[in-house]
C-alpha cells in the first residue's frame, strides 16, 4: 500500500473529527494525495501553487491563529526550498505545523536526482522543536499522523513516493519508540521507512547461516530511542543502520552520536554515500546506490568478523 | 474621522515612544533607531486609534493583529506594548541582554503582543496571510496588519505571499510598506530597485493606497479607507523619513543598525524636548479654535 495513500485517508479521517486541521499542498496535490481532503474539506484546504516560502509561512500563521496545519509538497521542495522559513518561523516558533512530504529518497526513480531527497533528515534533524518521523508501512503511516495531530508542535514526516510492503505483524505505534520485530544476540540491524523490508530479508539471510539477528524498526528520528539503540549496543556485537537517504546526518548518524557518548560500537551506515542520484527503476537505483538486503546482509558479516 | 485634538494626542503618544525608542536602544547598546523612528507614526495610529486590542487579553481570538514583518524596527513595536500595558515597561530597559523577554527581533514566545516570529525579512507577510485565511475560514471579522519594509520588498517571499493574499482574496489584510528609500547598503534604487513599488503591487492584485507616512490624518483616512475595501487586500505605501524626529538620524544609512551614544542621546531629548514644546503650542491654538472651547 502506498503510504501516502494512508496519509491521505488519516488526514481525511481527521478532517471529519478535528475542524482546526487545515492543509495545504504546493501544486502537487495530486501526487501527494491531499487532494482528496481538499475534495471533502474546500474550505480547508488551500493550494499554494509552485511557492514553497509562502507555503510554510503561511503554514505558520495558520498555526498561529491556531490551526492544526498539514502542509505537503515533495520532501526536496518542503525541506529545501523552504529551510530558512521552516527555522524561523515554524521550528524557533515552536509552532503546530506538520510537515508531511513524499517523494523521500532515491526510488522516486524517472524524475531523477533533483527529485531524489537525500538530505531531508538531516536537515530537520538539526531543527530544535521539530520532531522527525519516517514510517514503515501504510497502517504506521496512518498512526503517526493520528498521534501528532494529538501532540501540538512542529514535526516532519517523510514518505516515500510508492508502495512498501506491510509489516509481517501488528506493531502498537509509540512516538519515540522504536520496535523489536526480532530479538537476537548477535548483531543488531536497524531499519526505517522503506529499508524496514530489505532489512527483514537481510535478517533472514543471516539467519540462514546460522547468526542470530536483532532487528529494530525505528519511526522516530528525533526523539531517537536512545534506550533500544543503547540496550542493543550493549547485547550485540554491532550494529548495522539502514535508510534511504544519504548516510551523512539520518538515522546511521543518530545511532552514532548515541552509541560514540555512552557505550562506543561498531557501526555500518547502509545509505546514499555521499553523492546525488539519478533517473533510473526503483529496483535498479537500490541495487546501484547500495540499498539492498545484499549490502545489509554484507555489512553485517563485516561487523560479526572485525 | 478623528478630531484635531485627538490627532494631536496621538502625535504626542508618538513623541512619547520616539524617546522610549532612544532610551531602550541606547540601554542595549545596539538594535535599529532609523525604522523604528520613522514607522512609529503609523504603528501609533495603528495601536490607539484603528485596531481592535486588548493589552490584558493578548490571546484574544477577535483581536485585530499586527505582524512586523519588518523586525527589526521592533524597538517601536515594544514601545507601544509596553505604554499600553502588554508587558511591564521594566522589561523595555532588558532588550537585547541575556534572558530577556524582549528579544533583538520579535519572538512570538516571549513577548505578551507578539503575534509572528521577526528578523529574517521577507515572512512575516506569508504570516499575515496564514493568519488572514484563517479568519475567513472561522468567519471572523478581525484584520490582519502587516508591516514591510521597501528593503524586504526586495524579497521572493513577499511576492509569493502578495500572490497569494490577491489569489484568496484576503480583503482583511492590509499591508504597510514602510516607504523610506533607505536600506543598510544604500539608496533602495541604487541597491535593487523596487520601483514602481505603487505599479507592482497594483499588477499582483492589491488596492494600493500611498499617503505621507508622518501625516496622521492621511494615516487614519488610509486606514479607514482598506477597511472598506471588498474582495482584494490592501497596501498602505506610507513614504517615511528613516530617523524621523532626530535631527542626525533623519535620512541616514548610518542609523540603520546603531545605538546613540551618550552624547547623541542627550542631543536626541533636547530635541524631544522641543518638539514637545511645539507640540503643546500647537494643542493650545487647537483648543482655542474649536468651536465649544476656551473660556
Amino acid at each position: 500500500m502506498a503510504l501516502k495513500d494512508a496519509y491521505s485517508q488519516a488526514l481525511v479521517e481527521l478532517g471529519r473529527t478535528n475542524p482546526s486541521v487545515v492543509v495545504l499542498d504546493a501544486d502537487l496535490a495530486l501526487s501527494t494525495k491531499t487532494k482528496r481532503f481538499g475534495t471533502m474539506y474546500p474550505d480547508r484546504f488551500f493550494d499554494m501553487g509552485i511557492a514553497e516560502l509562502n507555503l510554510m509561512g503561511v503554514a505558520a500563521g495558520l498555526a498561529a491563529a491556531g490551526k492544526t496545519v498539514f502542509a505537503s509538497t515533495f520532501a526536496a521542495f518542503a525541506t529545501g526550498q523552504p529551510y530558512n522559513v521552516i527555522r524561523q518561523s515554524i521550528a524557533y516558533a515552536n509552532l503546530n505545523v506538520k510537515i508531511v512530504a513524499t517523494h523521500s529518497g532515491i526510488s522516486v526513480g524517472g524524475d531523477g536526482a533533483t527529485h531524489q531527497m537525500l538530505e531531508d533528515v538531516s536537515l530537520m534533524r538539526g531543527l530544535p522543536n521539530m520532531r522527525v518521523f519516517v514510517p514503515a508501512d501504510g497502517p504506521q503511516t496512518a498512526d503517526i499522523i493520528r498521534l501528532i495531530a494529538e501532540s501540538p508542535g512542529p514535526c516532519y514526516v517523510r514518505l516515500p513516493r510508492g508502495d512498501t510492503a506491510i509489516l509481517p505483524g501488528v506493531y502498537p505505534t509509540e512516538l519515540g519508540k522504536a520496535i523489536t520485530i526480532r530479538d537476537g544476540r548477535d548483531i543488531t540491524l536497524i531499519g526505517c521507512g522503506t529499508m524496514v523490508y530489505e532489512t527483514l530479508r537481510a535478517a533472514d539471510a543471516l539467519i540462514a547461516e546460522g547468526v542470530d539477528p536483532r532487528v529494530l524498526l525505528i519511526h522516530t528520528m528525533k526523539p531517537i530511542d536512545r534506550d533500544a539503540i543503547l540496550k542493543a549496543a550493549r547485547e550485540t556485537k554491532g550494529i548495522v543502520t539502514a535508510e534511504e537517504h544519504s548516510f551523512y546526518g539520518g538515522l546511521g548518524s543518530a545511532v552514532c552520536e548515541v552509541v560514540s557518548e555512552s557505550h562506543p560500537t561498531h557501526v555500518r551506515r547502509i545509505g546514499v554515500r555521499d553523492t546525488f542520484g539519478e533517473s533510473g527503476e526503483e529496483r535498479d537505483l537500490m541495487e546501484k546506490y547500495g540499498l539492498t538486503w545484499r549490502h545489509i546482509a554484507e555489512a553485517a558479516r563485516e561487523v560479526l568478523k572485525a | 474621522m478623528a478630531t484635531q485634538e485627538r490627532l494631536l494626542e496621538l502625535e504626542e503618544i508618538a513623541l512619547d515612544l520616539r524617546r522610549t525608542i532612544i532610551d531602550m536602544i541606547y540601554e542595549a547598546g545596539s538594535g535599529h533607531p532609523g525604522g523604528s523612528l520613522g514607522i512609529i507614526d503609523v504603528m501609533t495610529c495603528l495601536y490607539y486609534e484603528q485596531m481592535r486590542h486588548d493589552p490584558q487579553n493578548p490571546k484574544w481570538e477577535k483581536r485585530d493583529r499586527l505582524i512586523m514583518s519588518k523586525g527589526h524596527c521592533c524597538p517601536a513595536l515594544y514601545a507601544l506594548l509596553a505604554k499600553q500595558g502588554y508587558f511591564p515597561e521594566e522589561w523595555l530597559k532588558t532588550l537585547r541582554k541575556i534572558n530577556s523577554r524582549l528579544q533583538g527581533h520579535p519572538d512570538i514566545n516571549k513577548t505578551p503582543g507578539v503575534e509572528f516570529n521577526g528578523g529574517s525579512e521577507g515572512q512575516g507577510l506569508s504570516g499575515a496571510v496564514g493568519m488572514a485565511l484563517a479568519g475567513k475560514i472561522d468567519g471572523s471579522r478581525h484584520r490582519i496588519y502587516c508591516i514591510i519594509g521597501d528593503g524586504e520588498n526586495q524579497c521572493g517571499q513577499i511576492w509569493e505571499a502578495a500572490m497569494a493574499a490577491s489569489h484568496y482574496r484576503l480583503d482583511n489584510l492590509v499591508g504597510i510598506l514602510d516607504r523610506n528609500g533607505l536600506q543598510i547598503d544604500g539608496p533602495t534604487e541604487e541597491i535593487m530597485s523596487v520601483e514602481p513599488a505603487a505599479e507592482r503591487w497594483r499588477a499582483f492584485g492589491w488596492h494600493v493606497l500611498e499617503i505621507d507616512g508622518h501625516n496622521y490624518e492621511e494615516i487614519l483616512s488610509a486606514l479607514e479607507k482598506a477597511s472598506r475595501v471588498t474582495g482584494k487586500p490592501t497596501m498602505i505605501i506610507a513614504h517615511t523619513v528613516k530617523g524621523k524626529g532626530v535631527s542626525y538620524m533623519e535620512g541616514t544609512l548610518s542609523f540603520h543598525g546603531k545605538a546613540p551614544s551618550k552624547d547623541e542621546l542627550v542631543k536626541a531629548h533636547t530635541e524631544f524636548d522641543i518638539s514637545k514644546r511645539r507640540l503643546e503650542a500647537r494643542k493650545q491654538q487647537a483648543m482655542a479654535a474649536a468651536p465649544s472651547g476656551g473660556a
